[in-house]
């Protein structure tokens, strides 16, 4: 029997990390349980010649290609967009481009603005402070006085512009658009213990130097010394609650496979907007029949992915290619509604310094570009570090049929039921990816580039994960409350992107973990004056 | 750790005939072709994943040529590669990936392209700063914000 901990955190990537972090200052026992294991930084691809080769094998995006023993598989076969993820101490972070976005103001409001969907029940002015240390301790790279934000700082320069970036520069100055140095969390000085970035270029599938934010270095090491316990190897397969409803802890299976019971005072959720209504949709018990927390029905439903529609074109001159990270500037001059476009809400450009040599090759290939023969050669040299594109990140709209269930057949190899998605595209992102594509390859012309080619939605686009138990103040419309409080159960948190009531367009990880530490902050304050259980 | 079946001698022999169609040997460039003994050496240890498309593409490649690929004819073998390539979806691109990967990491290769034949990490790359005075127009042009109401 383990002994019983004050708090028990389920997952420990963006969330996780943060809340962990901000609550080892109440000298609490603190334990987080992750599925995965540290990965070394000697392990990421960049250390040897097959580093993009890895992207397709132990370092794909896609987790049912990956396949670790650390990963589970997920049926993604109804959803036009798949799945990805990582599994692992700093979860996805440690496969994510570290595009460090906020949320904008008006994403709070979306239901008073625009008439859609609903709004939150936060907003940007209580998250700014918790945005800032986020930022912080992340170590945030960016320009102050981006005009499509309020005004906030940035801990560090920004990242170079390169020859892409003043190409997509000149290109937007021309059509009078807004375009900015993106945040993103990528050191570009000393910080923290880690070094500056030096231009690997393959930043996603982890970063060898040490520059990249990802969670297991930026809150990890400050939450081991503050004294959370990180249990690796762990993986939980229900919560389990007592005959009052309240939260007990959780049942999971160490690295040996051994079926193990965690007690805890308080349990919190933070295994993504997918890990985590699996994990809740298999929490059964009397009190909870169709998953912990589930009164409202609406564990696993409005899954919120953002759709994706890269655009791309290819210049006369050689550019950055894979040489730097492969984003740093954004364009909002989309994000938001003007509903003479068509569509309501709106997306934010990513502008992209450029592909690897070889995945060049290979989606070249894919698209009919690349032949084989003798022309192979020529065509190939025409293409390589030529390419000039630019992904709209399309906000999606909460729609209940699109849903995280759990599979009747496929199981994990604990024997754990896998994540089904059933999930379509609506007509308004069909009408918004629309938008950004005819914009994208005005850009692109202005730029000088020829041989327009479009992927909409990009299928291995399931980077961020929302809304499958969302936050709101009616235990009937929402599965947890304005500071992440479970209605149904007074003891269990939920902290990542499944709380959040509307997608934005911008990439999630900035305000996921803003809202982390916002719920942290939360807990303690209402554990200093003892109404956290009431 | 996963272990994958390895290719039979034929279904090697016909892998090495179809990559040298995908990507030939080209003196104008300077460069080996994918069925070069250090490149195909490096594609047979690293199908991996995709040694199960691999091996059935070859076995829709045997049928396509009626026996051996890599034992028919020259013109022969380039009408069979593009009935392939018409007929082979997503099993066949798993294959022609794997040849792509392996090539583009030759030294000789990567050499001809420019490239220094070396991993991204320790020496990384040098990215110009460019000129941060092409903000100056998103600047002057003032707050583009919603306020939230």
């Amino acid at each position: 029997m383990n002994e019983k901990v004050d708090v028990l955190i389920i997952g420990s990537g963006a969330s996780g990390a943060a809340a962990a972090w901000s609550l080892a200052e109440t000298k609490m026992r603190i334990l987080v349980l992750e599925q995965g294991d540290w990965v070394k930084p000697t392990d990421y691809p960049t250390n040897g010649r097959d580093w993009e080769a890895r992207l397709f094998s132990d370092f794909a995006i896609n987790p049912n290609r990956r396949a670790r023993p650390s990963d589970y598989p997920i049926n993604d076969a109804n959803s036009p967009i798949k799945v990805v993820n990582f599994n692992g101490v700093g979860g996805s972070t440690i496969m994510y481009t570290a595009h460090f976005p906020r949320l904008h103001p008006s994403d709070f409001r979306v239901r008073s603005l625009d008439g859609v969907a609903d709004d939150w029940p936060v907003d940007y002015a209580t998250l700014e402070p918790f945005f800032a240390e986020n930022d912080r301790m992340t170590g945030v790279a960016g320009l102050a006085g981006d005009p499509s934000y309020p005004p906030k700082e940035a801990p560090m320069p920004p990242l170079p512009l390169g020859k892409s970036g003043q190409r997509f520069g000149k290109a937007l100055n021309s059509l009078g658009w807004h375009w900015w140095p993106s945040d993103s969390a990528i050191a570009t000085q000393e910080w923290d213990g880690r070094s500056p970035c030096i231009n690997l270029a393959h930043c996603t599938p982890g970063c060898a130097q040490g520059a990249k934010g990802s969670a297991d270095i930026t809150y990890w090491p400050h939450a081991l010394r503050a004294g959370v316990e990180l249990r690796t190897n762990a993986r939980v397969r229900e919560v389990t609650v007592d005959a009052k409803g309240m939260a007990t802890g959780a049942i999971y299976y160490d690295a040996e496979g051994k079926e193990q019971f965690q007690p805890a005072e308080m349990v919190i959720i933070a295994c993504n907007g997918v890990g985590t209504p699996r994990l809740m949709l298999n929490s059964v018990s009397g009190r909870f029949p169709n998953g912990i927390a589930n009164s409202s029905g609406l564990v696993g439903k409005n899954l919120m992915f953002h759709p994706f529609a890269l655009t791309y074109g290819y210049v006369d001159e050689p550019l950055d290619g894979n040489h730097g990270p492969p984003l740093s500037l954004w364009s909002k001059e989309f994000y938001e509604t003007d509903k003479a476009r068509g569509f309501v809400r709106g997306y934010t450009f990513q502008l992209h310094r450029g592909i690897g040599s070889i995945v060049e090759a290979i989606t070249s290939t894919l698209a009919g570009r690349l032949p084989w023969g003798e022309e192979h050669h020529k065509v190939y040299r025409g293409l390589v570090n030529h390419r000039l594109g630019l992904s709209a990140i399309c906000e999606d709209l909460p729609e209940e049929h699109n849903r995280v269930t759990l599979d009747p057949v496929l199981k994990d190899a604990h024997g754990i039921p896998a994540p089904r998605i059933d999930y379509t595209l609506s007509e308004n992102s069909q009408r918004m990816m629309d938008h950004g594509i005819a914009r994208a390859t005005e850009i692109l012309e202005t730029a000088g580039a020829k041989g327009i080619s479009v992927e909409r939605p990009i299928m291995n686009g399931g980077w961020h994960l929302m809304g499958t138990a969302r936050m709101g103040t009616d235990p009937e419309r929402s599965v947890v409350n304005e500071w992440g409080r479970a209605h149904d159960v007074k003891n269990l948190f939920i902290i990542d992107g499944s709380i959040w009531v509307t997608s934005g367009g911008v990439n999630p990880t900035s305000t996921i973990q803003a809202l982390a530490l916002y719920i942290a902050d939360q807990i303690k304050r209402r554990l200093a004056d003892a109404t956290l259980f009431e | 750790m996963k272990t994958y079946p390895p290719l039979s001698p034929a279904e090697a022999r016909d892998l090495r005939a179809l990559a040298a169609i995908m990507i030939p040997a080209s003196a104008a460039y300077g460069v080996p072709g994918a069925d070069d003994d250090l490149i195909f050496a490096d594609i047979l240890k690293s199908l991996e994943r995709d040694t199960d498309d691999t091996k059935a593409t070859l076995a829709l490649l045997r049928d396509l040529s009626g026996g051996a690929f890599a034992d028919l004819a020259p013109a022969r073998q380039m009408d069979v590669a593009m009935q392939l390539k018409a007929k082979g979806g997503a099993a066949l691109f798993a294959l022609n990936r794997v040849v792509l990967l392996c090539y583009y990491r030759d030294d000789r290769v990567m050499i001809s392209l420019g490239q220094e034949p070396r991993p991204p990490f320790p020496k990384g790359h040098v990215v110009e700063q460019g000129d941060w005075s092409l903000l100056d127009p998103v600047k002057a042009r003032g707050p583009i914000w919603r306020k939230p109401g």
